[in-house]
């Protein structure tokens, strides 16, 4: 057939209604559908966003005044911990790649699933039984850790709330990762259609494997961390204990060994989706495909290099502040590359505005702010005045929130039509997202301001002086939450009302739009032939029925 | 794509064997060397022998001599993570 | 309409077409494989660390270490990396009773390197040197970070020869009842992979805490 579309058999089942070996519930939870396996990470996903969120309005009213508010010191210390625990373990980290992931990086290959289904569902059940655990750890004796997620050393292991298992908890989710990562970089390798070479492959797909080499290599580092703390906690083995000869600083080195990285496993996808949606709605060739492919390797690669710039004021040699500062300044250079590129995707495009490139729009602006704040919190001047102030909490919301979180609400609303077959109101989206930025800029500019004039991150008390500034957060925060709200109800809404929506709603070329809304079970009636690369827009790259269009 | 044969080249009792003499020498050489004190150069050894070992171990008993360059990068890359690691911890432990 | 939907479900070809990938299978295990040396990685940072730290006190405190144990392990582990590797070639060549008694005695290997660990352990914890132990307090600090560190990695060392073991037991059983044969034995392989990399982690192992002299 011309152009890609297929004929699609007219009692073709799509994968919620094709009947497999179990029904009902079971169905799902007993399911090796790399669709059906996105689609549960996104619902408990959306619960522990949630939870999360409620954990971070709760903080806010708390800071509304400088005294006890609604709750006493040590609760607000296992709130922000815990806020920090899930947002990063539950959300950020496994968002794009779990849920969009795990749906549509085998379609877009030309694959029927990925190389390890049952290890997929393996990685489901520890997301969930590590989440499950993090909640729990708020309700049990002692209650959630007090340490921040970053569970420092000597803290974490004298601290006398329930440490050994939030740290389990994060512990599970990072094996969820790593099983996750293995089984993307297998499937990628292993299982593209005949045709797709490694520069056909779409975009997104890239920053998949780029990200899953983090997970794979950098997680187990964390994992092993974290089973010292509980080991040390438990037996006195004395390796973190400084009180035993152990040296806190060896602690945060392994930790931020992982977390560094982690922000790249958190972002790199969102950069890929970027790539998507960007080609789609300007109706043109992506510029520079390998240099935003490789970009992402290098990113990926430099990412190892900078940990050293959390620790800056730790006590850490100078020759390596000075080391760490200098490579920090680098990994903004892959990343300005992909910038650029984007830009000039679209320039003298034949652009479609519509909602996933608003959110897209929307995300330039905040991710600009947050990474040429992160510039100032590299060198070292300025970091010894900003460490540990509001404006590290402003970057790094402005990068992880609003940099993955802003494309994981451009993920949901691109690829809303394909995952359910059905369309939400565009009208309301665009409020919602609109509600959204504008919550988001006063909530987390603001605390730029406060970390400037000298308030620390994670106190519970304050001076007068930082009064106004703080309840301009806090309002800016009910903004953001109510235009989250909106957007999620929206959704919804789309879900169980909306109008049924076509194969190809945006004009998209990657092999997605290629199938229909939703999917049948195993993607593709025939293997697809690719003839060309992902984003061409003026001929056929992918010939749907190799089979019998050829002979 | 049915790709289900795994080695072209099968390697055969004897191979193994020799390898495997070569690593009990390495070990007794590694043992009786640690008495000698080399000063500083003690642990470099030590660990030389051990790599050696590691890359008898890896390249025959692994098979990975005779894998395809995917996998030789893959174990590479893993290797270079982890030097990478040590050498940066290590700006700011020697120079505290 | 909804029964003719039902039919055609029915006579649709089955989802699980048998579409074997050998070397997908092996890049996994490789893979994972990876992440475990990674995860060893962060301890032998930590052993890196503070023997620069203390280096007097790691030589004082593994005097307490016994050497001949030490290198009768090595030997025990590298032995059964030979005899799990050769259980492979005698598989392909169809010697299948060969191939399981070069299994058992794999095992075997794993089992006598336990029992050592166990009286090795057996040993120290009877001298009070132990986590919070008696003998603990007379010691300098790198002393404690030294012992801290022999429990932690040994341990966790161990406790993969454990997985080994079971992951071995495992595919004993399916070569028994003919799963895993000379033509479809990646699982043996796998298998064989993990274990070596067990040796190769105690390779590394032996001289950084027997060795040091």
């Amino acid at each position: 057939m011309p152009n890609g579309t297929i004929a699609v058999h007219p009692q073709e089942l799509d994968f919620y209604h094709e009947k497999g070996k179990h029904s009902g519930i079971l169905s799902w939870l007993l399911t090796t559908d790399h669709k059906r396996i996105g689609l549960m990470y996104l619902f408990g996903m959306m619960i522990f966003f949630f939870t999360a969120v409620t954990l971070g309005v709760l903080m806010r009213l708390e800071m509304l005044s400088s005294e006890n508010t609604i709750m006493q010191p040590q609760t607000y210390n296992s709130i922000f911990t815990l806020h920090g625990v899930i947002m990063i373990f539950l959300f950020i980290i496994p968002g794009i790649p779990a849920v969009f992931g795990n749906f549509f990086m085998p379609i877009q290959i030309g694959a029927k699933d990925v190389a390890f289904p049952r290890l997929n569902l393996l990685s489901w059940y520890l997301y969930i039984s590590g989440g499950l655990f993090a909640i729990i750890s708020l309700f049990t004796f002692g209650g959630a850790a007090d340490t921040g997620w970053t569970f420092y050393v000597p803290y974490s292991i004298r601290s006398s709330a329930n440490v050994s298992m939030t740290v389990f908890a994060a512990f599970v989710l990072g094996f969820s990762s790593i099983l996750t990562g293995l089984n993307f970089i297998t499937t990628i390798h292993r299982m593209r259609a005949p045709g797709m070479t490694w520069f056909r492959m779409p975009l997104f797909v890239w920053g998949l494997y780029a990200t899953a080499w983090i997970q794979l290599l950098a997680t187990p580092v964390i994992g092993i961390t974290l089973v010292l703390i509980i080991v040390e906690r438990a037996f006195g083995v004395g390796i973190f204990d400084p009180a035993l000869g152990g040296d806190p600083l060896l602690y945060q080195h392994l930790f931020w060994i992982y977390s560094h990285p982690a922000v790249y496993i958190m972002i790199l996808p969102a950069f890929g989706v970027v790539s998507e949606i960007i080609p789609t709605f300007a109706r043109k060739d992506i510029f520079g495909y390998r240099q935003i492919a490789l970009s992402s390797l290098a990113i990926a690669l430099i990412g190892y290099l900078v940990w050293g710039h959390h620790m800056f004021s730790s006590g850490i040699s100078n020759t390596s502040r000075i080391v760490f500062s200098l490579l920090t300044f680098l990994v903004a250079i892959p990343t300005g590359v992909k910038v650029f590129n984007w830009v000039a995707s679209l320039y003298k495009g034949s652009i479609v505005f519509d909602v996933p490139l608003y959110f897209v729009m929307a995300f330039m602006f905040i991710f600009s702010i947050g990474g040429l704040t992160g510039l100032v919190q590299g060198a070292l001047p300025t970091d010894i005045h900003l460490t540990d102030t509001y404006f590290i909490v402003g970057h790094f919301h402005y990068v992880m929130f609003g940099g993955m979180g802003t494309i994981f609400f451009a993920s949901l609303h691109y690829w809303f039509p394909k995952m359910f077959g059905k369309m939400y109101n565009k009208r309301v989206a665009y409020i919602a997202c609109t509600l959204f930025i504008i919550g988001f800029n006063i909530m987390y500019f603001t605390m730029f301001i406060l970390g400037y004039e000298g308030m620390p991150r994670r106190y519970y008390h304050y001076l007068p002086q930082y009064h106004t500034l703080h309840v301009i957060v806090t309002i800016g925060s009910w903004i953001m939450v109510s235009g989250i709200i909106i957007m999620f109800a929206n959704l919804y809404r789309g879900l169980r009302y909306g109008e049924k929506a076509e194969q190809n709603p945006w004009g998209g070329t990657t092999l997605e739009w290629k199938v229909p809304s939703p999917p049948p079970v195993e993607n593709f009636d025939e293997t697809p032939l690719v003839v060309a690369g992902p984003y061409v827009h003026d001929r056929e790259n992918y010939i749907m029925h190799p089979g019998k269009e050829l002979h | 794509m049915a790709d289900n044969n795994t080695q072209e080249h099968t390697a055969g009792y004897g191979l193994y064997i020799m390898v495997w003499f070569g690593l009990i020498g390495l070990t007794l050489i590694t043992a009786s060397v640690a008495g000698i004190n080399l000063g500083s150069i003690t642990l470099v050894v030590a660990l030389m022998i051990a790599a050696t070992k590691a890359l008898l171990v890896g390249n025959y008993f692994m098979h990975l001599k005779f894998e395809s360059r995917v996998f030789k990068i893959f174990i590479s890359v893993c290797i270079v993570t982890f030097l990478i690691m040590l050498i940066l911890t290590f700006s700011d432990l020697s120079f505290r | 309409m909804n029964e003719n939907l039902e039919a055609v479900a029915e006579q649709a070809p089955p989802a699980e077409h048998i579409h074997r990938d050998d070397i997908g299978s092996k890049m996994g295990m490789w893979l994972f494989l990876l992440t475990e040396v990674l995860l060893f990685g962060g301890l032998f940072l930590m052993y890196a660390g503070y023997r620069f730290l203390y280096p007097d006190d790691f030589k004082a405190a593994a005097l307490e270490l016994n050497t001949m144990v030490g290198t009768i392990n090595t030997f025990i582990l590298l032995t059964s990396s030979l005899s799990i590797a050769m259980s492979i070639v005698a598989l392909r060549r169809e010697q299948k009773k060969l191939c399981i008694y070069l299994l058992v005695f794999t095992l075997l290997c794993g089992l006598i390197f336990l029992i050592n660990k166990y009286y090795e352990w057996g040993t120290k914890i009877e001298h009070g040197i132990y986590p919070k132990g008696p003998a603990m307090e007379d010691l300098a600090n790198g002393q404690v970070v030294y012992f801290g560190l022999y429990y932690v990695m040994t341990g966790l060392h161990a406790l993969h020869v454990i997985a080994g073991m079971t992951f071995i037991i495992f595919v004993l059983v399916f070569i028994v009842r003919n799963k895993v044969t000379s033509t479809n034995y990646m699982k043996l392989e796998n298998s064989g992979l993990y274990w070596h990399l067990v040796d190769i982690i105690w390779i590394f192992l032996y001289p950084l805490f027997y060795l040091i002299h």
